[in-house]
């Protein structure tokens, strides 16, 4: 009899959690049906970002997200490798390493704001740009990839490692030749996960990059990221709203093409790994 | 590891460069504290006392943060205590009662979790809100902070019991099924119970992550530094505070924003420790 | 793997080549955001015209002020008249504007006087009186601090920030124009060109008159209108050419129409 309550009250809770979320996605669909079309993702934005597309914007993230990721992939590579290489993952200093991640990793995003404007901003010269947000953002996913690209290469059997003693390979070498191609798919999941951390940011950027709509020539101009934009044109311009919703459309569509390019690579559901 | 005494140049290198990068991650946690508590320090000296009164009037030099602390802690326990059942249950109702639709709910959950706070932030403040003022005005507030914030908890806090309930033992289920336990039975005496550790401790971690939310509460939350009287009273949350008023703060005004800024980071390191605690992992 | 590398750090290479571009001739322009979608497209027509670069940035007309004496900005937008702190900034007039008092398009009050005003956002008048609306709570709708709109408010109604009991505290001036449109029974004040466009679009807010004042830009251009503010363009000692230019640029009669098409005054009218 409890089962039989327990099925029904599943349901309920379902509906729950998945309808609003439903309503949520079917009302900005519908909001930007007028100005949604493939035009849309071509153009620059016009008149404040009250007409015209997105095509500056979608630069200006690409460059954002391209130079987060050169910073945070190499950097994050060189300490996940530190940490499967030279530290036994029960060892003190291993542990203490991966505290401080997860306590970088839960720092509130706002205060990489407040610190990527005071460091970046302020105190390096470097203003509102391009370069201080995606400097910024790096900081943000850095914990994320270090942790994936971890678990990755702990990941690789015990057995490849003993053979690499055994034939007295270089340690450069192991690293080049098997461990980084084995680890792979899990160093790449990583990659994907931090760019939809970064995408998805808003609060970060609104002290680093700014908000300029033009297209960037340099990585010292400011820019205009997708979340950026929604934000600006729901607060702040009058008659922005259809264009805000068309532009959250498209950047849900990234995250979700983002995802479905995990599942691939992983081929089932993650669920440590967005923890 | 090679003991030999002669490493090839490219492996001392990669060793320097790797112990390096190392301690790059403890450079740059330390680097954030450092650069805002040098900065908040002659003012925490200063004034120190002043953050934990409730007026929050910066043209008049006056800080008192603890109505913003209470905001932020406000929305984020309600939010948690809405969404941690709910997702709990849901995660257990998955995997023990419908498995089939398992894989392809947890599916659209992960794109939950992918949706930007701006964009739920957008649709509590265009929808959810008014909905809320028709019941009691004036609609933003406490409660729509947490219920936003309770739709961008559940998807993690489900995925993370799914994984939970995924390492348990087998024979647990087996052993009640062979007592022949009603399923409720079996979850609300040993599997829950036993998963407990790993799913608190991993909803702890989602609380920390409201705590640190920024958009969605500014959007909806009705930005009024106050105690609340109930949770239909409109607050603000330090995080807010920071995004609202950082453009323009100068001087102790910035200053205090830092010390909220380093606030926050206090707490949910707090909380991440306690989630270790409850995980049983051992972070030195 | 050798390959990767190489390729890797000559990419790197291009980029900052690529990114140590033209930082020369651009001006910043941050402050009010009022002004600010104005700003955004006459500086379009401007690097249209000219090929200067202009970066416009929001963030409210304390922080136009606060990057203007600090040098990290050309121009600061501020929706208002100077202070008597800061007469170390030079002030370049490019405009007029007011503030609309604002109710949801339902409401039966047709007009409110000072008192009831003050009143009503110090806390003193909790409910509508009057019509559908009688009893009802007022969702007080007040700007945050730090925005010249919130200043020229208080100022005109004579009220210290302390003094008012806000039920919502808004940001951006469609923030307040959204929480007004989606509650019946709140009030609440933004930029009267603003108000306008939307309410002109459906939105569903309408203008009150302010001392028997109708909230229209024709009242706001014979000067009847109380509460009406400068939008101004502020400059920090030497002006370079670019920036003078620039000043020449928006104030040029045929910039008049992106001035109305937000229902702004230019400043010739």
């Amino acid at each position: 009899m409890a089962d039989r309550v327990a099925w029904l009250a599943g349901w309920v809770l379902l509906a729950l959690v998945m309808v609003p979320v439903a309503l949520m996605v079917t009302a900005l669909w519908q909001q930007s049906a007028d100005v949604l079309s493939v035009g849309f993702l071509l153009e620059d934005p016009g008149r404040a970002g009250r007409s015209g597309g997105i095509a500056a914007l979608l630069i200006s993230t690409g460059w954002i997200l391209a130079l987060c990721l050169l910073v945070a992939v190499p950097v994050g590579l060189g300490c996940a490798l530190y940490l499967s290489e030279s530290l036994p993952a029960d060892s003190r200093r291993a542990q203490w390493l991966g505290g401080v991640l997860d306590m970088l990793a839960a720092v509130p995003s706002i205060v990489y704001g407040l610190f990527g404007y005071q460091f970046f901003a302020i105190t390096l010269g470097l203003g509102f740009s391009i370069l201080s947000g995606a400097l910024a953002l790096s900081l943000m996913v850095l914990p994320l990839m270090i942790r994936s690209a971890e678990q990755a290469m702990r990941a690789v059997p015990m057995g490849y490692r003993q053979a690499r003693d055994a034939l007295a390979l270089s340690r450069w070498g192991w690293v080049r030749r098997i461990l980084l191609p084995c680890a792979a798919p899990g160093i790449a999941v990583g990659i994907i996960l931090s760019a939809g951390r970064a995408l998805a940011e808003t609060a970060v950027l609104l002290f680093t990059a700014g908000y300029v709509l033009r297209r960037p020539d340099s990585l010292f101009d400011s820019g205009r990221t997708l979340s950026v934009h929604i934000y600006d044109l729901a607060m702040n311009v009058p008659g922005g709203m259809p264009r805000a919703a068309a532009t959250a459309v498209v950047l849900v569509a990234l995250l979700v093409l983002l995802n479905l390019l995990v599942r691939r690579v992983l081929r089932q559901p993650m669920t440590e790994a967005l923890v | 590891m090679i003991t030999t005494s002669s490493l090839p140049l490219s492996d001392r290198l990669l060793g320097l460069a790797l112990r390096l990068c190392g301690l790059l991650a403890a450079l740059v946690l330390g680097g954030i504290v450092v650069v805002l508590l040098v900065r908040a320090l002659p003012f925490l000296i200063n004034e120190g006392a002043g953050i934990w009164q409730s007026t929050w009037q910066p043209g008049q030099g006056e800080y008192g943060m603890a109505p913003m602390i209470a905001g932020s802690l406000f929305v984020s326990v309600l939010a948690l205590v809405l969404a941690a059942p709910v997702a709990v249950l849901l995660a257990a109702w998955l995997r023990y009662f419908a498995p089939r639709l398992r894989r392809p709910v947890l599916a659209g959950v992960e794109l939950m979790a992918g949706i930007p706070s701006v964009v739920y932030g957008l649709w509590g403040m265009l929808v959810l809100v008014p909905w809320i003022n028709q019941w009691v005005p004036p609609g933003a507030s406490w409660l729509a902070g947490s219920l936003v914030l309770a739709l961008m908890i559940v998807p993690l806090a489900l995925l993370v019991t799914d994984a939970a309930l995924g390492q348990l033992p087998l024979r647990y289920q087996r052993a009640g099924e062979a007592l022949a336990l009603s399923r409720v039975g079996m979850l609300r005496r040993v599997l829950l119970p036993r998963a407990a550790p790993g799913i608190v401790g991993g909803v702890v971690l989602q609380f920390g992550r409201a705590l640190g939310e920024t958009m969605a509460v500014l959007m909806v939350c009705g930005n009024v530094v106050q105690w609340p009287d109930s949770v239909f009273a409109p607050v603000r949350t330090l995080t807010a505070n920071i995004a609202l008023e950082m453009a323009y703060a100068t001087g102790d005004h910035r200053v205090a924003l830092f010390v909220s800024g380093l606030l926050l980071i206090a707490v949910t390191g707090l909380l991440l420790m306690a989630s270790w605690r409850l995980r049983g992992v051992s972070h030195g | 793997m050798q390959f990767v590398l190489r390729w890797l750090g000559g990419a790197v290479i291009v980029l900052f080549l690529v990114g140590c571009g033209e930082s020369g001739s651009t001006l910043t322009v941050t402050g009010s955001s009022t002004i600010a979608p104005l700003m955004t497209e006459l500086a379009e027509r401007y690097e249209a015209e000219t090929g200067v670069q202009v970066d416009v940035q929001s963030g409210g007309s304390g922080r136009g002020i606060g990057d203007v004496r600090q040098g990290l900005a050309d121009l600061g937008m501020v929706s208002r008249a100077l202070k008597a702190g800061e007469q170390d900034l030079d002030g370049h007039l490019i405009g007029r504007d007011g503030i609309a008092i604002i109710v949801h398009r339902d409401n039966p009050v047709l007009a409110l006087n000072d008192d009831q005003i003050r009143a009503i956002y110090t806390g003193k008048i909790q409910r509508w009186d009057a019509g559908s609306t009688e009893g009802r709570p007022i969702t007080v709708v007040h700007k945050a601090q730090g925005r010249s709109t919130q200043e020229l408010f208080l100022a005109h109604f004579q009220l210290e920030n302390s003094q008012v009991r806000p039920d919502r505290v808004i940001g951006e001036n469609q923030q307040g124009i959204k929480a007004v449109a989606g509650d019946p029974f709140a009030i609440g004040y933004v930029s009267i060109g603003t108000a306008i466009y939307e309410a002109d679009n459906g939105t569903a807010i309408r203008l009150l008159p302010l001392e028997g004042k109708p909230a229209s830009l024709a009242v706001l251009a014979q000067g009847d209108y109380p509460l009406v503010r400068e939008l101004n363009l502020v400059t920090h000692g030497e002006m370079s050419q670019t920036v003078v230019d620039f000043l020449a640029f928006v104030t040029r009669t045929d910039m008049a129409d992106v001035y109305h098409d937000y229902y702004f005054l230019p400043a010739a009218e």
